[in-house]
């Protein structure tokens, strides 16, 4: 890991990813309509909004799973074309999809190392099995054995193994879909942590959540998207009223209604 | 194996307290016990109905046991073996290849039309029917990558569309027959390995398991990781040298080892060594145990699919030439009738599951054999096809429902 963390990840503040009027269309539903996007090295941007608002399409877009229906994608000032996830990666762009993504039949060092096997003519397992302890042990991940197949772990473990494949091939960026979701409460903040860590390497970290506590903790940049659009960008310090204000598109909303309602009922 | 416990504490992947770590030779039959109970079955079933077979079929008829009759049966069973072995490829993919029986019917047809009517090199004619089944494995694979088509169907119109070609090529003659003394003949009816190469053969797999279990041991315990141990490594050779030895010498009282068969088993032990140690064979059981997520690791599905069924054609145009050489003769009646079941049971019986991403290609071996044993301790029997038909297809039905029994008690236990 550390000796690679040099190839691709950038100088901090170096634009790596600028995404300009992407749109997409699913037949006549418009997902994503003219969505501007800059990622820099050593910054971590929380991408936010309701379900619905065109997260997961963008992070498929970005990931080479769907192609754009228009608009340009640049990789460090170079427009370049994210036609399939092989290309994605390539670029050092890695996803920790919401579904993960894993071969439950495959044991967990197979699936780190899925398509980029160490030695492709005699594979290297006790290699691979080595890197595969380290790294883990890096995100002190508390993984049983690496031999067991994917299916018998939990899915925190799941999601551990995940993340561990996205750092796998030392992206430039990475992309994490609701990566605490299913994790206990030790696990959020080894997360958080690792995210960080990530961060303070060089890395831009793209964190698609729902949970607002966590996009504070990290998120350098909160990006706002709202029925497809870009609607804001914010920082930590913006307060909770008018992230969910941005997040549902009123300052009356149900979010505000209820918290008006709890202030009431403490000042009685 | 007390030196051991000490410095296990300290072992890379054994730092986890809430993982059972087995030792030495009880720990792995500990180990394959737990994986038995649990649904991974392996290649028990196929063990188990292997020694049923053999009892019930020679207290009906002793020769079934007899070394000249086991000879037999392995000449018989290389050809369909092969066309299994392609099976075995499409299977972990979660695919299917229905037309493997008139893809061999049409490759010896190929052999006795190029070799024997227009008199072209035997080698040429060989080359031939191998590259008409790589490019209907090519067809296959377009056809599903491009067009989605379910390989079911795809196979389904492909076996009728091949029968036909195979039934115009023959034209009106409707049989070939292959010169006895050629030596392709011979190598489908009589030539047998010399007891020495034969002998030797036996002890390699034994010698090779002891080489690269120690090679493996010493570089994990260089990389810090527990490794099997010594006496596992040594009892594993030990069990398969002796059971190898004994087979050599058991049909060595009869007419010997085939080199037919010896052909077949060094491609299971090539597919074999490409399924487990390749990164090719790797994304085989990723894209057959979940396609989206190997495409999403970067690897090209649409190729490795290609790959399959380019794979399973051309093994079963393989099987095609060897049971030409094996009848002398290549006939309107190759390749029909039961050759396909028996191909796709063969796979299945030696448990490689129907529904993607699990199997080995020994299961090609090892479930031919049962079919073949089935078949022939029926023919001893003086049983008419059939019932040598009703029976067979049971067998099948009880290896899939033990695939999918299997199947559900690995999930259950948390094993996919």
């Amino acid at each position: 890991m550390t000796t690679q963390a040099t190839t691709h990840a950038g100088q901090k503040g170096e634009l790596l990813l600028r995404l300009k009027g992407i749109s997409k269309q699913f037949g006549a539903v418009t997902a994503l309509s003219d969505i501007e996007l800059d990622i820099h090295a050593g910054e971590v941007v929380a991408l936010v909004g309701d379900n619905g608002a065109g997260k997961s399409t963008l992070v498929k877009v970005l990931a080479g799973v769907h192609q754009p229906s228009s608009g340009t994608i640049e990789y460090r000032g170079r427009a370049v074309s994210l036609s399939s996830p092989a290309a994605a990666l390539e670029l050092g762009i890695a996803t920790v999809f919401q579904d993960l993504a894993l071969c439950e039949n495959l044991d967990v060092v197979a699936n780190l190392f899925l398509g980029h096997e160490i030695n492709p003519w005699r594979l290297d397992e006790v290699q691979m099995e080595v890197r595969a302890w380290t790294l883990l042990q890096e995100l002190a991940a508390r993984i049983p054995s690496v031999r067991e197949p994917i299916a018998s772990l939990s899915g925190g473990q799941r999601q551990t193994v995940a993340i561990a494949r996205s750092l796998l091939l030392d992206p430039s960026i990475i992309m994490l879909d609701e990566p605490t979701a299913a994790l206990g409460v030790a696990q959020t903040a080894e997360v958080l942590n690792l995210i960080e860590r990530v961060r303070d390497r060089g890395h831009g970290v793209i964190l698609i959540s729902h949970n607002m506590e966590d996009v504070r903790a990290v998120a350098d940049r909160i990006v706002v998207l709202r029925l497809g659009r870009n609607n804001g960008t914010f920082t930590a310090e913006t307060s909770q009223q008018d992230l969910v204000a941005a997040i549902t598109g009123a300052n009356e909303n149900a979010v505000s209604r209820r918290a008006a309602r709890h202030q009431e009922l403490t000042e009685e | 194996m007390s030196q051991n416990q000490i410095s296990a504490a300290a072992k890379l992947d054994q730092a986890d307290s809430r993982v059972r770590h087995d030792e030495g030779i009880a720990g792995a039959i500990r180990a394959f016990w737990d994986r038995v109970r649990s649904g991974d079955l392996g290649m028990l079933p196929v063990l188990v109905g292997l020694v049923l077979i053999s009892v019930v079929f020679t207290l009906l008829n002793p020769v079934f046991l007899a070394p000249n009759n086991l000879v037999n049966l392995i000449f018989d069973a290389a050809a369909i073996g092969l066309i299994s072995l392609g099976v075995v490829c499409v299977l972990l993919l979660g695919e299917i290849d229905l037309s493997i029986g008139s893809m061999s019917g049409l490759a010896s047809a190929l052999i006795g039309v190029l070799w024997v009517n227009s008199g072209l090199p035997v080698a040429v004619a060989v080359l031939a029917a191998l590259a008409s089944g790589a490019v209907v494995g090519l067809i296959y694979g377009v056809l599903r990558n491009r067009f989605e088509m379910p390989s079911f169907v795809a196979t389904l119109s492909g076996l009728l569309a091949l029968l036909g070609l195979q039934l115009y090529l023959l034209g009106a003659t409707g049989s070939i027959n292959l010169p006895y003394a050629s030596p392709l003949v011979r190598f489908g009816q009589i030539l047998i390995m010399p007891a020495w190469l034969s002998y030797l053969l036996a002890l390699l797999p034994g010698l090779s398991v002891v080489l690269t279990g120690m090679g493996t041991m010493r570089r994990r315990r260089a990389a810090n990781l527990s490794s099997a141990g010594l006496s596992v490594v040594l009892a594993r050779a030990i069990i398969l040298t002796v059971a190898l030895v004994f087979c050599v010498y058991y049909l060595s009282l009869g007419r010997g080892v085939p080199w037919m068969f010896g052909v077949f088993v060094l491609f299971v032990l090539g597919l074999d060594y490409a399924l487990r140690r390749t990164q090719w064979g790797r994304s085989m059981f990723a894209v057959g145990g979940n396609a989206e997520a190997a495409r999403r690791s970067g690897i090209n599905v649409q190729r490795i699919r290609l790959s399959a069924f380019v794979l399973c054609s051309s093994f079963a145009a393989l099987g095609g030439v060897f049971s030409a050489a094996r009848l002398a003769s290549a006939s309107q009646q190759a390749g029909t009738g039961d050759v396909n079941l028996n191909a796709i049971a063969a796979a299945v019986i030696g448990g490689t599951s129907l529904f993607g991403g699990r199997g080995s290609a020994w299961s090609a071996l090892l479930g031919v054999i049962v079919i073949q044993a089935i078949s022939n301790g029926l023919t001893l029997l003086n049983l008419s096809s059939s019932l040598r038909y009703m029976i067979t297809g049971g067998v099948l039905a009880i290896a899939v429902i033990v695939d999918s029994l299997a199947r559900r008690s690995r999930a259950s236990h948390g094993r996919a």
